[in-house]
């Protein structure tokens, strides 16, 4: 029997990581940039959050210091990129393995344990919450607010100078955007929410630890695919509404995965299989179409030259 | 309006495979001058343009536009004083953004782009009516996004975009080059129509010398990265193709292998 307690901790995972996935998004999707800098500024934000709450620093504050230094995260990757013609998926990777030195330096070990501090949950609680509710409330409320205050940036003439920028960069120069700065601004905004869910995902399992952010990207990114596949977004709205959704219903599946007896350790692969199938998905069918025509084809030609036997024999 | 001086640009400097793209082209347009470029394949006309819109540096030369000098300036940097239209009809839209905001973006063309609302209650009314002009039945389908629209359809569009804030200079490189013939001819109707109605200076490279006798007022033939034909007003009127093919052999003192690529329709 699964019990609702279960299920509910899989919604909260599901909310609490949408806000990751809203990051991965807007990289992603809008920006049409594949950014890895996800796996390092998810335990970024984790670490900072964790370091700052040990230190005696408010929960709440903690919290929304990550996405700052997640900005600088993804700018530098911005940088990397546009300033000195790194390629993006190498950019990436250079600042995630750079913050790998950086959260281990942040932390000063490679855990930290927050079972005993305040979080922003007890904070909750302190307002007369109860704690039962407390962290649905608290990832609902962030993931929706997020999706919403995206939903609206991406329809300012900015939001729109972004997503052209992705779209069509040639044009959106011509109509005097500096897509260098687009780029950098909008991994910067990714990274900020990637580093905010990675410091609530800290502190809701309780603990900090240098190894959470990998295999990041790709949750994020099968979020994003399993929302677009559910939703075909015709619409930011739509689209955004479909990345945290997937977020929820992937978590529900590696839920299920679990009870149906998987390794933990066995779900990364799980999920590139996943992500895989889903990108694959276009190239497959054009290939074997192409299959069906040469098929085709040879058919025609293998009629023509019977034809010419007869025709000869005649 | 527009004053090129001493433009050069070599690619690839150095290599074996380096070219001088553009040798001292130099050329002035007054306020209004809608000018057509014509030259066979690698004569420089698109390089020029390019030049002229900041895709690349010069390596030496200047650009002055309106009074101001954009030598140094950076792609974006010229957009308020330059509007474009490309070949492809992909390059000149945003494919998965809606017919509105692919207009509220160019009608910010050059400006500051801040947090406020990107299509405005305000401009709708402004772009239906702007839309209307073209008679494609565009101004009933602003939230539509652009992919939906045919190759013709996008083209008339970038058009639009390219004029909804007057640009000081217009670039059109074979802007209908990739267009069916039929479509193409309604293109530069268009255009022409545009550039009227906003009394635009106009750069226009075409492949088509039938159309770069048409339209405009004034011709310019390049071959190697030179002005080597320049001509308006009343020796233009009466030119016809033949005649254009015939001054540039006597400017160039030998016969191109390659009249077929300039007489291509």
């Amino acid at each position: 029997m699964i019990s609702l307690g279960a299920l509910g901790g899989a919604l909260e995972q599901g909310l609490v990581y949408a806000v990751m996935a809203l990051g991965v998004y807007l990289t992603f999707r809008v920006l049409n940039f594949p950014d890895l800098t996800v796996d390092g500024s998810f335990p970024l934000g984790a670490a900072v959050a964790a370091k700052l709450i040990c230190s005696g620093v408010d929960p709440v504050l903690a919290t929304a210091v990550a996405p700052v230094l997640g900005f600088v995260a993804g700018a530098t990757t911005g940088v990397l990129n546009t300033k000195l013609k790194i390629s993006g998926l190498l950019a990436g990777i250079l600042t995630m393995t750079a913050l790998y030195s950086v959260n281990l330096r942040v932390m000063g070990r490679a855990n930290i344990p927050l079972l005993r501090s305040p979080t922003i949950l007890t904070t909750l609680r302190g307002l007369g919450i109860p704690g039962s509710i407390a962290a649905l409330l608290l990832f609902l409320s962030c993931a929706v607010a997020i999706k919403l205050v995206l939903d609206a940036f991406l329809r300012t003439e900015f939001g729109l100078a972004l997503r052209a920028t992705g779209d069509n960069e040639v044009m959106i120069r011509s109509l005097g955007v500096n897509t260098d700065s687009m780029k950098i601004v909008g991994l910067g905004l990714s990274n900020a929410l990637v580093a905010l869910s990675g410091a609530m995902v800290a502190q809701y399992q309780g603990f900090a630890d240098i190894g959470m952010g990998i295999g990041m990207v790709v949750a994020g990114l099968a979020s994003v695919i399993i929302g677009g596949a559910i939703f075909a977004p015709t619409s930011i709205g739509l689209a955004t509404f479909g990345a945290v959704a997937g977020s929820v219903v992937y978590r529900f599946a590696v839920f299920f995965a679990l009870r149906l007896g998987f390794a933990p350790t066995d779900l990364k692969i799980v999920t590139a299989a996943l992500v895989v199938i889903a990108l694959s998905g276009p190239a497959i069918r054009r290939a074997s179409l192409g299959m069906e025509r040469r098929r085709a084809a040879g058919h025609g030609k293998a009629e023509a030259s019977s034809e010419n036997v007869l025709a000869r024999n005649h | 309006m527009v004053k090129l001086r001493h433009l050069r640009k070599t690619f690839l400097p150095g290599t074996t495979s380096g070219r001088m793209a553009l040798c001292d082209v130099s050329l002035d347009l007054a306020a209004g001058d809608f000018v057509t470029i014509i030259g066979s394949n690698g004569a420089g006309k698109s390089t020029l343009l390019n030049a002229v819109a900041g895709v690349f540096p010069v390596d030496e030369g200047t650009i002055i536009i309106d009074g101001q000098d954009v030598t140094a300036l950076p792609e974006h940097g010229r957009a308020p004083v330059i509007g474009r239209v490309f070949q492809d009809p992909m390059q000149g839209t945003a494919g998965s953004m809606s017919i509105e905001e692919n207009l509220a973006m160019a009608a910010r063309r050059g400006e500051r782009r801040r947090l406020a609302r990107g299509v405005a209650q305000k401009d709708r009314k402004a772009f239906r009516d702007y839309l209307a002009l073209l008679g494609l039945g565009l101004e009933n389908r602003l939230a539509d996004p652009v992919r939906l629209l045919s190759g013709g359809q996008r083209q008339a569009l970038a058009l639009l975009m390219a004029t909804i804030k007057k640009p000081k200079l217009l670039l059109l490189d074979e802007h209908a080059a990739a267009l069916d013939p039929r479509t193409a001819q309604d293109i530069l109707a268009l255009t022409d129509r545009l550039v009227k109605r906003h009394g635009l200076t106009v750069m226009m490279v075409t492949h088509n010398l039938r159309h770069a006798l048409a339209f405009g007022n004034r011709t310019v033939m390049m071959h190697e990265g030179e002005i080597v034909l320049d001509v308006g007003g009343p020796e233009r009127s009466g030119m016809t193709v033949a005649d254009l093919l015939e001054r540039f052999h006597a400017t160039r003192g030998e016969r191109l292998a390659d009249d077929r690529i300039l007489l291509e329709v």
